[in-house]
């Protein structure tokens, strides 16, 4: 029996993908810009005064607090995580920077003899400090006893909005002084305060996840969770500090709004979480964990920002607003979810 | 026999026409993705009550030819047809109606339903109440597993089964979907040697009964036995085709790897071993559940520049004893010593921090990050340092890629390709890299050659030769005896839990290994 000699050369790939293929994988990557972008489009066709810079910035600076805490969810769910208590958390963080803003409850507690005021930078730091234990506790949680991130986060939730009802004893405290005050309206030239610690937080986190150990070992866990442990990577840590992280973010999100609002009370950050998971999701992180960028996050916050803005604008009623929110958020996952499919 | 130049990529039929009409004819069937062609032009014909194997290297495209044949992709070009009339399959479940039924290498079964109810899954019969008919269901999958030559209770949950009777069970579901095709892909991939001649015997009684089967495997001394006709893909092309009978084994591997391979050379020289490295005392695993095998106290070493086979069927405790040295499971009793040192691992950092690496026996689930780029993948243990404050390495890690690249002949795209698009050969080429890259001590192999083709596997061969050669100590598990016999120095055979034999490789044969493997101790 002969067999005819075939060269022994592999046929070369061609190297130009079929344009449909290429197009969509295209398509996929930067749909939510292009979605973005319409949008802006749509609105300001519908409403000129939508692109004026004024506005822009008012959007940006609305943007900025759950932009933060959004930075911070992007970590959890690329472990595959979830957390629910962020709004929660933003309450509580926001009551204890105003405690230790005022020097402690009015009537209620003295931190100092007197009640004399923290400045603002313990008060930032103390919302900051909670904010990251308390993440952190929810972490252990779910890394050590593995109690799902759902339970754990959905009674996180419960937990800090009823210490924020008992530290506010369900009033608001309000009036904190200029420097405090600044953090939240301040504005450099014509940027807000809030804008550049947001920017702040998105070029760290950015870098961090992009080219540090500890950022490839987030997308490694949530991308296989058993291969994470045998390549040695600490799994349990590396869950806890997501957990951890997002609770420091909302610590910070916490004291930006009470300084924004000159007020802290029991009942703010309310439905941040749904927004906050929203532009993660929007920005293409992967509910299944290990795929999704920070660069992706700032496009779905902006454009859940540009869309409540342009629905005010247009005179939308907020239960409208709500309504187009969750359809996006549906949506969008669907989108990524047919794209993935149709592209094998 | 027919005998194709791969670059003519056309089928002649050599004269040689079946005399029974086909059931199934693929006619110049084409698909690409991503503007590579992973099927150019294949023709070939299945006829009821005959076996067709189905050869080729990982990445020859056996896979898209079965994805195209159960409707999971769709042909770019080409045709079915189907007793003679050109149909076009609009997915697996249109495959399934037509009578064609796929066993995939990763079972598709419900691990929490029982026997009946994965094989009557979506169709269970009622009575004339409308209720379902429980004692019908029991009786019939009685008796389709008894036609299958198997003695599994209709009763008894999937995930207690076994690899083999899981798969007997899936059959068994193709039987009474009454299908004139089950397509097989690597069946016997995971199986003893007694369950593959279970197997054998189903596939016998499937044939009798009219069913046309495509079979996919690697073990070609079982195709020699198992099929009547055979198809071999290389790079997409069929580049031989005909009776099984007139191609020798020899033949089939030239073939499909398109190159003579060379003489295996059983043993290398015992005279360069080192120091001991591996020293292991009474090792037992914490008692856990029924299920899972347990290491009931085992005495070993491994020296450096050493190839240590260690030989068992499934559920032995091999892996077990692996991941206790790495420190993927907690050690129960007993004592490592690590190049003479007490070591005892508290988790796998702690191992790879010893000079311990692993490559685990399933790629999937234990190695692979699928969402990752190929050089994520390669660096996710950590063998590139990275910089100060944990910065990463990116240049580096990719350097040492290219480096791992060319030593062990990866066919890849570039290293920020996702890890997907390799072929299975080539993604454990890439796991092994990533252990390679921390220049281990002590390397654990764990099946470190499923599911990879021929010419991958003898990258694979040589490159775990080389290693030892450069004093690495190598504890090489596999269920693959032919390849602990040409890798190893010496041969552990192991049974339930504990050592029963001691071969040096040079005096091992595969009869010896098999009754070490399977008798108790006194009796071996």
């Amino acid at each position: 029996m002969s067999l005819v000699p075939s060269p022994s050369v592999a046929p070369a790939p061609s190297l130009a993908r079929p344009r449909s293929t290429h197009a969509l994988a295209l398509l996929a990557r930067f749909a939510p810009l292009i979605f973005l972008l319409l949008l802006m489009a749509l609105f300001t066709f519908l409403a000129p005064r939508f692109l004026s810079s004024p506005n822009l910035f008012n959007i940006l600076r609305q943007v900025s607090i759950f932009g933060i805490v959004a930075v911070g969810m992007t970590f959890v769910i690329l472990t595959r995580g979830i957390d629910l208590s962020i709004g929660a958390l933003i309450a509580l963080t926001g009551l204890v920077a105003a405690v230790v803003a005022k020097g402690g409850i009015p009537g209620r507690l003295e931190l100092t003899a007197g009640g004399a005021p923290f400045a603002w930078y313990w008060a930032a730091l103390a919302a900051i400090v909670v904010g990251g234990v308390a993440g952190a506790l929810q972490g252990v949680f779910v890394a050590r006893l593995s109690v799902p991130a759902f339970v754990v986060t959905l009674g996180g939730m419960t937990i800090f909005r009823g210490l924020a009802l008992i530290i506010g004893n369900g009033g608001p405290i309000s009036g904190f002084d200029e420097s405090f005050g600044w953090w939240g309206r301040g504005m450099v030239g014509a940027v807000p305060v809030p804008v550049i610690v947001f920017l702040v937080v998105v070029v760290i986190a950015g870098f961090v996840l992009h080219s540090t150990r500890y950022g490839r070992s987030v997308y490694a866990i949530g991308s296989n969770p058993e291969a994470a442990r045998l390549c040695g990577l600490n799994v349990n840590r590396t869950l806890v500090s997501v957990y951890a992280l997002t609770g420091l973010c909302a610590g910070l999100g916490g004291f930006l709004l009470a300084s924004r609002l000159n007020s802290a009370e029991a009942v703010a950050g309310n439905q941040y979480e749904l927004n906050v998971i929203a532009a993660v999701v929007i920005g293409g992180t992967s509910l299944y964990g290990g795929a999704g960028s920070i660069a992706g996050t700032v496009i779905g916050t902006l454009l859940i920002g540009v869309l409540l803005n342009g629905l005010v604008i247009l005179n939308v009623s907020p239960y409208v607003q709500q309504l187009l929110i969750g359809a996006i958020i549906v949506g969008a996952v669907t989108f990524d979810i047919f794209i993935k499919k149709y592209k094998r | 026999m027919t005998q194709i130049g791969s670059n003519a990529g056309t089928v002649s039929s050599g004269g040689v026409t079946p005399p029974e009409a086909s059931f199934l004819d693929l006619e110049t069937l084409s698909k690409s993705f991503f503007g590579v062609t992973v099927l150019d032009r294949v023709s070939l014909a299945l006829t009821a009550g005959k076996v067709h194997a189905l050869l080729g290297e990982n990445g020859a495209g056996k896979s898209t030819l079965i994805n195209l044949l159960s409707g999971i992709h769709k042909p770019d070009g080409g045709s079915l047809r189907l007793d003679g009339e050109t149909v076009e399959l609009t997915g697996p479940n249109d495959a399934q109606k037509r009578g064609i039924s796929t066993i995939h290498q990763e079972f598709s079964l419900f691990p929490d339903l029982t026997v009946s109810e994965t094989i009557f899954a979506g169709r269970l019969p009622v009575n004339r109440f409308g209720l379902v008919d429980w004692r019908r269901i029991a009786r019939q999958t009685t008796e389709v597993m008894q036609q299958l030559g198997a003695e599994i209770a209709p009763g008894r949950r999937v995930a207690d089964l076994s690899i083999a009777e899981q798969q007997l069970v899936e059959i068994g579901r193709a039987l009474t979907l009454k299908s004139r095709l089950i397509i097989m892909d690597e069946p016997t991939a995971s199986l003893t040697p007694r369950e593959v001649d279970r197997l054998k015997a189903a596939v016998r009684a499937l044939t009798a009964e009219g069913v046309a089967i495509l079979f996919v495997s690697h073990r070609l001394e079982e195709v020699k036995e198992i099929a009547d006709s055979f198809t071999v893909l290389r790079d997409g092309v069929v580049v031989a085709s005909g009776d099984i009978a007139d191609a020798t084994i020899d033949d089939l591997v030239r073939w499909m790897v398109g190159r003579e391979l060379l003489e295996e050379d059983r043993h290398h020289a015992a005279s360069k071993l080192g120091a001991v490295v591996l020293d292991v005392e009474g090792l037992k695993s914490r008692p856990r559940s029924a299920r899972s095998a347990s290491v009931e106290g085992v005495s070993f070493s491994v020296r450096a520049g050493e190839i240590v086979g260690l030989a068992g069927l499934v559920g032995a405790g091999r892996t077990e004893i692996a991941r206790l040295i790495f420190g993927a499971d907690p050690i129960g009793g007993g004592s490592i010593r690590l190049n003479g040192e007490a070591y005892r691992p508290k988790g796998p950092g702690d191992a790879i921090a010893a000079g311990v690496a692993l490559v685990p026996e399933d790629r999937k689930q234990q190695s692979l990050f699928p969402s990752l780029a190929i050089s994520e993948n390669f660096a996710a243990a950590g063998g590139v340092p990275a910089g100060p404050l944990g910065i990463l390495r990116r240049k580096a890690e990719k350097g040492a890629f290219q480096h791992f690249r060319d030593r062990l002949k990866l066919r890849s795209a570039g290293a920020d390709a996702p890890i997907a698009t390799l072929s299975g050969g080539n993604q454990q080429k890439v796991v092994l890299a990533r252990w390679l890259e921390l220049k281990p001590r002590l390397l654990i192999v764990d099946e470190p050659t499923r599911g990879v083709d021929i010419g991958a596997k003898a990258d694979l061969h040589r490159l775990l030769r080389e290693l030892a050669a450069d004093g690495v100590a190598i504890l090489l598990i596999s269920s693959d005896l032919p390849e602990v016999l040409a890798l190893s120095d010496r041969i552990l055979t192991l049974r339930a839990g504990l050592l029963t034999g001691e071969l040096a490789g040079r005096d091992a044969d595969e009869e010896s290994l098999m009754r070490l493997m399977t008798l108790p101790k006194a009796a071996a």
